[in-house]
């Protein structure tokens, strides 16, 4: 762990274990339900970068949005939307975030700011950035959360959407998940230049940082600068975190093929959850007792929101055509 | 009746809602200080300022995007494309994105968006400079696509735009922009999805798309010479469309002939036509007939370009071939 942040507590120390936690166990369970048949569609699996949606959200208000990815189930869950209402959405169900309309790569909870995970690739970028406009328009002191991963850095949307913000200092906080692989292209091979935060400190003017996708608190507290520049007007910022995922791409995919077993291993030795869970008990910050504790309790809170999206209906047929246009002409 | 240009009526819709509405900014090349190649922001860059009025950089898919995003969150972006070829470039945002979305969040996300630009063929612009693309867009769920012919439609249907929450394609036809026509001064909106009958008449209907309504007005009064009486529908939005007017006045006249500059092929004409014919087969006396402007990118040359316009020569003889039948 990097943070030497001594005016952390346990009260906002715990919370970020939990939160990985409920992750974690959120996403195993899906990929359960997935393999068993009871997610019909895609299942993105973001284990391994719990850290990163984790450590950003932590800073943010239920005011402030985040626009996401496809990879995007962590996003929602530390943006606050319920494992529920997340797991009813990937069953199909009335009860799903996005009322059945969406599933994995469509979670929509505008009440908290959680404005959309998406299917492509781009479109994150360019809408925080807008979300931004909104806040600077409107006098809020609002900021907005753009997360996209390295397979978007070298698509327009990266470099219109990074522009835009920066000459308008827009209150905007790009977050690039650098996962190593853009599905199955790895990122060595589709750049010269693999460092993200110099492309926004030199490219665009940017505030900029690269940080260990996989170290919660260094990511909380890149955050935590990008926030306060945001809310005070100072324009935007982009996290690059370095970090890897260790399920497929997407459930039920082979995985072979680009990437070795060693390579897994090893990142799998830097799992976010074990080692903050390590450096939480060696610096005494939790008990062995107390972890458990927290892993019961999300385990039985992930338990009852499966059976729930399990119990849910799906919804109904007659409504399959409602909400293309707002109420009225 | 006061008279003003299009381009008028329609600023003064845009100025009138951004005075009531301080959420509405809008993006563009040269629409801030410059006040827009069509002068569709002329003047408001001094009352609204730089946060307001908006000149970007040549990214239409950047701004596009992001555009969507501000509609997400509270404000009413209006994306002025001066030439609407350019809003090839950002298609993926809007088909996949702005249309999307209010169903994607089921009806939880608003998407206040008007996206405006000049249509159409004229003035020897060429290919990138020409386009109108309206089919595409009518074919996708989730826009609003008005098509105003004169200046009283252009700012009735721009205010309504301005005060919806959906996306909505405004397109002007730019050899509409100077025509002058009697907009009264008091506050009115236009509803869409009303037709206008701009002109009555019994002895066959046509369906007048954008710069083909004045066209085919002119014709018409010509004809009525030769005692022909016509009626011209001017649809005024496409999405939605009023079937409902188009299908009352077949059942008048029997006979219909669908005007429009772009193309045929999957176009407006073809979708009005099937509709007639699925609704009301028996009432026509004659086959459905439509009038498009050629299948062909724009060309420059001014021969050739008005060689793929139908002119008032071939709007006339296609009335009189419809009646003929």
């Amino acid at each position: 762990m990097s943070s030497d942040d001594i005016t952390l507590n346990s009260q906002q120390l715990l919370p970020l274990y939990r939160m990985m936690a409920l992750i974690r166990r959120t996403e195993e369970q899906l990929a359960r339900s997935h393999q068993m048949g009871l997610v019909p569609g895609p299942c993105h699996t973001y284990v391994g970068e719990e850290a990163i949606a984790a450590g950003v959200c932590a800073k943010l208000r239920d005011d402030d949005v985040v626009f996401s990815t496809h990879r995007g189930h962590g996003h929602a869950l530390a943006k606050g939307v319920s494992p529920r209402a997340v797991a009813a959405e990937l069953f199909g169900k009335a009860t799903g975030c996005s009322q059945g309309r969406g599933g994995s790569m469509h979670l929509f909870a505008p009440e908290i700011g959680l404005m959309g995970t998406s299917g492509i690739v781009g479109p994150s970028i360019l809408q925080g950035a807008g979300a931004g406009y909104s806040f600077k328009l409107l006098g809020s002191d609002q900021v907005s959360v753009a997360f996209f991963g390295d397979g978007a850095v070298s698509n327009g949307a990266f470099h219109e959407g990074l522009n835009l913000a920066a000459i308008w200092d827009l209150p905007v906080i790009f977050v690039c998940e650098d996962n190593m692989y853009a599905t199955e292209v790895p990122f060595r091979e589709a750049t010269r230049v693999q460092d993200v935060a110099e492309r926004a400190s030199v490219s665009y003017d940017m505030a900029a940082v690269c940080v260990d996708g996989n170290d919660v608190l260094a990511v909380r507290q890149a955050s935590e600068a990008a926030v306060a520049r945001a809310r005070a007007g100072e324009g935007p910022s982009l996290i690059e975190c370095k970090t890897y995922r260790t399920r497929p791409h997407a459930e039920g995919m082979r995985d072979g093929g680009y990437r070795t077993d060693e390579e897994m291993a090893a990142w799998k030795r830097r799992d976010p959850i074990a080692s903050y869970g390590a450096w939480l008990l060696e610096n005494g910050h939790a008990s062995e007792g107390g972890l458990e504790a927290i892993e019961a309790e999300v385990n039985a809170t992930v338990d009852e929101a499966i059976e729930f999206a399990r119990s849910s209906p799906f919804p109904d047929p007659a409504t399959a055509s409602d909400f293309i246009f707002s109420a009225g002409v | 009746m006061r008279e003003i240009t299009y381009t008028e009526a329609a600023r003064e819709a845009l100025t009138e809602q951004m005075a009531v509405d301080p959420s509405i900014f809008v993006v563009g090349e040269g629409i801030g200080e410059r006040g827009g190649n069509f002068n569709t922001t002329l003047g408001l860059y001094e009352k609204y300022g730089p946060m307001r009025l908006r000149d970007t950089p040549i990214v239409e898919r950047g701004f596009v995007g992001m555009c969507a995003g501000a509609a997400m969150t509270g404000t009413r972006p209006v994306v002025d494309f001066m030439f609407i070829d350019f809003i090839l470039d950002s298609m993926g945002e809007l088909l996949n994105q702005i249309s999307k979305i209010q169903y994607m969040s089921s009806g939880r996300i608003k998407m206040p968006i008007v996206l405006r630009g000049c249509i159409g063929i004229g003035g020897a612009a060429a290919t990138h400079h020409s386009g109108s693309y309206y089919p595409l867009f009518v074919h996708i769920p989730g826009f609003r696509v008005a098509l105003p012919s004169t200046p009283y439609d252009a700012k009735g249907l721009l205010k309504t735009a301005l005060t919806g929450d959906d996306p909505v394609l405004f397109l002007e036809h730019k050899l509409l922009l100077n025509r002058r026509g009697p907009v009264p001064e008091e506050e009115y909106k236009l509803p869409f999805g009303q037709a206008a009958v701009a002109r009555e008449g019994s002895d066959a209907t046509v369906v007048a798309l954008a710069v083909m309504a004045p066209k085919a007005l002119a014709v018409c009064d010509e004809l009525a010479k030769e005692g022909l009486d016509i009626e011209v529908i001017d649809p005024r939005t496409l999405a939605p469309l009023d079937m409902g007017t188009i299908l009352e006045s077949v059942r008048k006249t029997g006979r219909l002939l669908i005007a429009d500059e772009t193309f045929g092929p999957c176009g407006i004409g073809a979708e009005i036509s099937a509709q007639v014919m699925e609704e009301s087969f028996d009432d026509l006396d004659a086959p459905i007939a439509r009038l498009n402007g050629a299948h062909t990118p724009t060309p420059y040359s001014p021969s050739l370009e008005s060689a793929i316009i139908p002119d008032n020569v071939a709007i006339a003889k296609a009335i009189r071939d419809l009646v003929a039948e």
